[in-house]
């Protein structure tokens, strides 16, 4: 993975100083609020419901185990002992002092890791595939490009306050796992005819108020001109985008109201202005910060007959190899998902503990790498399948093998009203309640692949519009709502889901889950047929039917 | 009925307004505003607290009294007054446990 | 306030008059004028002047293009510290239009931004916010001093192998007797 050199160090720690000077101006009150808002949210601290909360950015999701250490170390110090894994592969802290951030980024910064950007209306934290590196159907690694990306837009003078926040994806593999299209430049690795690398490139996807599928504007983006290109898109958008209104500040109300052809054109000409010059990306520049990336030096396959004797004999192990091992490049490798999903479990949170035990399985038997999934698990990319028995038995005993990747109870929801000072309703809770709901094995198994995404206001951070089952908690007659939606999807099909009709109270959402649910399972076409499946070959009807009776 | 709330600037603790301009960490020590008069009093003094560093963002909630006890009327001031409601190991909660026992 | 602006490292009076729309051009002096009242006006009317122009946030730089020889100031509006266009603006005057002469930030000008803004090439500041004047007045820096985005400044150099990476010429020396 990547490693500081002494500039990136350089930068870190001044960084950290300047936010904490940032900090004292406030205490002392040289900032007001208004001022000082922007500049800590820039910094990934915002003021919740009960305390602040601090994101730390993992870059596209790569971590090693001192810094899942650190976290955890962390967690104890400065917060409740826990933290929570976000859709966007960062991690937060609810319960910081305002007083301690300083401190916090110190710490950080001495395992190599920061907040910068992790919030405020600028370029966030890129996010990649969670698998990249070890995927087999990867055409390129996206991280060497997440994170040149970084750094170029580690506090860009031009692009710090744009008119809103600003999403890049990167995905290397054509199945997309980093949801390129729903963000608001989405970039997908490809090859042409020459063998050379280059990008397609998408530009104004994102969920929110007003969710939209990106729309294409390059084929073929040389890798040279990565820079230069998304230099180009960052100006058309700082310069023309909405300032007026916070929901229509997003480049995706840019796109549908400026027209696609026309943006295109913007951006061709800022990029023909700047193409060839010094943003031009050297080859041997690329290759070196590859080599950062290069694959770990893999050992020969163990005893697979650990393996399979595990499957015939240890309870839970065949469940859980089914569905949380994904295919590795490498012969007698998997990556392993760790499910932050137990039954009932607040999604995407762990213990200080769980944060050591990952890390102590993961220099033990996973070449020092973990990832974060924007599912809100987590993921030891390089392991032996001989050693998966092993590590499942530690995993076992920590809460960590819930064998659920992919299934109804492996939830995505964001904090909600439980600690979101934007929420107007609470996401937690219902996924909890879902979860116990559906949470016997042989069920979840029977179901199938199936995503449920919560999100606790318009905001969509739970991704909703997105979740085969999507549910959006509103806030109706000082009451907790849920709103319906059905047929979104993430990958390289995206679809927004569209609301099944009026909504459910706090507590009548879980029965209509499980009626939808039941629905599918009773007209699918055999078990091979995903719920997404059944439902863009029936329509929403007979779900209708189902939820709303047949008036 | 009203009350003045906000969030501490040094650690983001929830308060309200109590006796006497200072601000209280749980809301049965809050003051009890019962007119428009009194309101606006107190969030102007809240303001001079501002400006004093002191807290960010005040403002009125509404409350009712039930049982006895004052209980904010939107569902988000009481997750705001007693923690988490999925976590009551946390917050103000946690604390009314603890000290009860 | 007497001296306003901040320049060279050191606050000075505002030696422009802003002329509004609707008044008469002086006969002599430095004058501030609006995009559309400059554009309106053709060289030979300013004869004798020394012309400023305000950029106001959402106009474009483009406009001022092929009359920039007749520009000895150009105020770029930040009408809210959080309003980024102008630091578009001020890179595309320096960078794509050439524009060489002095380029002033306007509005509210706050201590954090003022790094970003010299990066774009901004190199006078009207400061009225006191707390940004004092810290200015005492030197006090608030800048990560290691960037890594390239911006078309000649006083920034290449910075190890990665091209995007830079660092000031000044702090380069310095870093140099550090190694
Ligand atoms: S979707 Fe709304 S409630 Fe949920 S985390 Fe985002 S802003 Fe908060």
């Amino acid at each position: 993975m990547y490693r500081y050199d002494e500039f990136d160090r350089e930068f870190v720690d001044a960084r950290v100083a300047q936010f904490s000077d940032q900090v004292r101006r406030r205490l002392s009150g040289e900032l007001t609020e208004d001022q000082f808002k922007p500049l800590r949210l820039m910094n990934g601290l915002y003021l919740q419901l009960h305390a602040y909360m601090l994101r730390v950015a993992i870059p596209y999701g790569t971590l090693n185990s001192r810094q899942m250490r650190k976290l955890a170390e962390i967690a104890r110090k400065y917060d409740r002992g826990y933290g929570h894994f976000t859709t966007r592969q960062n991690v937060q802290f609810n319960w910081p002092r305002l007083d301690e951030t300083p401190a916090i980024l110190n710490e950080l910064a001495e395992v190599e890791m920061h907040a910068i950007q992790t919030s405020g209306n600028c370029i966030r934290n890129v996010t990649a595939d969670h698998f990249a590196g070890a995927a087999a159907d990867e055409i390129a690694d996206p991280r060497v490009y997440a994170e040149i990306l970084r750094q170029w837009s580690s506090l860009h003078p031009e692009f710090s306050f744009l008119p809103r926040k600003f999403k890049i994806a990167i995905t290397g593999a054509p199945h997309d796992r980093a949801a390129v299209q729903v963000h608001d430049i989405g970039l997908q690795l490809v090859r042409n005819e020459a063998g050379e690398t280059g990008f397609t490139v998408f530009v104004g996807g994102g969920l929110g108020r007003t969710p939209m599928i990106g729309r294409k504007v390059r084929d073929f983006l040389p890798e040279a001109d990565l820079l230069a290109y998304s230099e180009a898109i960052l100006r058309v958008y700082n310069l023309y985008g909405r300032r007026d209104n916070k929901y229509k500040a997003r480049i995706k109300i840019l796109v549908h109201e400026t027209g696609i052809e026309e943006l295109k054109a913007d951006i061709e000409r800022e990029f023909e202005a700047i193409r060839h010059g010094i943003l031009t990306l050297p080859k041997e520049e690329v290759d070196r910060i590859e080599a950062y990336f290069a694959a770990p030096e893999f050992a020969a396959p163990g005893d697979e007959a650990l393996f399979d004797a595990a499957l015939e004999t240890v309870p839970g192990f065949a469940n859980f190899a089914a569905r949380n091992l994904n295919a590795h490049r490498q012969a007698g490798y998997v990556s392993v998902t760790i499910s932050l999903k137990p039954i009932g479990g607040a999604p995407g949170d762990a213990t200080a503990e769980q944060m050591e035990v990952v890390a102590d399985l993961a220099a033990r038997y996973g070449h020092d790498e973990i990832r974060v999934s924007h599912e809100q698990n987590l993921v030891l990319p390089h392991v032996r399948k001989a050693d998966v028995p092993a590590i499942y038995k530690v995993l076992a005993e920590n809460g960590l093998a819930e064998a659920n990747a992919g299934l109804v109870t492996d939830i995505i929801a964001c904090p909600g009203m439980d600690y979101c000072a934007l929420a107007t309703a609470r996401s937690i809770p219902v996924a909890q309640r879902i979860s116990e709901r559906f949470g016997a094995s042989e069920r979840q198994q029977q179901i199938g692949d199936l995503k449920i995404k919560i999100s606790g206001c318009i905001n969509a951070c739970g991704h909703h519009h997105v979740g085969h089952i999507g549910i959006l908690g509103v806030e109706k007659k000082g009451k907790e709502y849920y709103q319906i939606t059905l047929g979104g999807s993430a990958d390289e099909s995206s679809s927004i889901g569209e609301i099944i009709g009026p909504g459910f109270s706090y507590e009548e959402v879980v029965d209509a889950v499980e009626n939808l649910v039941d629905t599918y399972v009773n007209i699918r076409d055999g078990e091979g047929e995903t719920f997404l499946e059944t439902y863009r070959r029936v329509g929403e009807t007979p779900f209708k039917e189902a939820l709303y009776g047949t008036q | 009925m009203k009350l003045v709330t906000a969030n501490r600037l040094s650690d983001g603790e929830v308060v309200w307004l109590g006796a006497a301009g200072r601000w209280v960490e749980t809301l049965f020590e809050a003051r009890l505003l019962e007119s428009r008069e009194e309101e606006a009093a107190a969030l102007a003094e809240a303001d001079a607290s501002v400006a004093r560093q002191e807290v960010v963002e005040p403002y009125a909630i509404d409350v009712i009294r039930e049982e006895g006890h004052l209980k904010p009327v939107r569902f988000r001031e009481q997750i705001r007054a007693a923690g988490p409601t999925i976590r009551l190991d946390l917050g103000k909660q946690a604390r009314r446990q603890e000290s009860a026992a | 306030m007497a001296d306003t602006i901040y320049r060279n490292g050191a606050f000075e009076a505002d030696s422009w008059l802003k002329v509004a729309d609707d008044e008469a051009l002086p006969a002599e002096g430095q004058v501030l004028l609006s995009l559309e009242r400059f554009l309106s006006i053709a060289d030979e009317n300013a004869e004798g002047l020394r012309v400023g122009v305000v950029l106001k946030a959402g106009e474009r730089a483009q406009a001022l293009e092929g009359r920039l020889e007749a520009v000895a100031l150009i105020a770029i509006e930040f009408p809210k510290f959080s309003d980024g266009r102008g630091y578009s603006s001020a890179r595309l005057l320096r960078e794509k239009h050439g524009y060489q002469g002095e380029l002033r930030a306007i509005g509210d000008v706050l201590l954090d931004q003022i790094p970003f803004m010299i990066r774009c090439g901004i190199d006078s500041f009207e400061v009225v916010n006191e707390p940004t004047r004092r810290a200015l007045v005492e030197g006090h820096s608030v800048e990560v001093p290691v960037y890594l985005q390239p911006v078309g400044r000649a006083d920034e150099v290449p910075l190890g192998t990665r091209p995007w990476a830079r660092r000031h010429v000044a702090a380069q020396r310095v870093g140099q007797q550090a190694d």
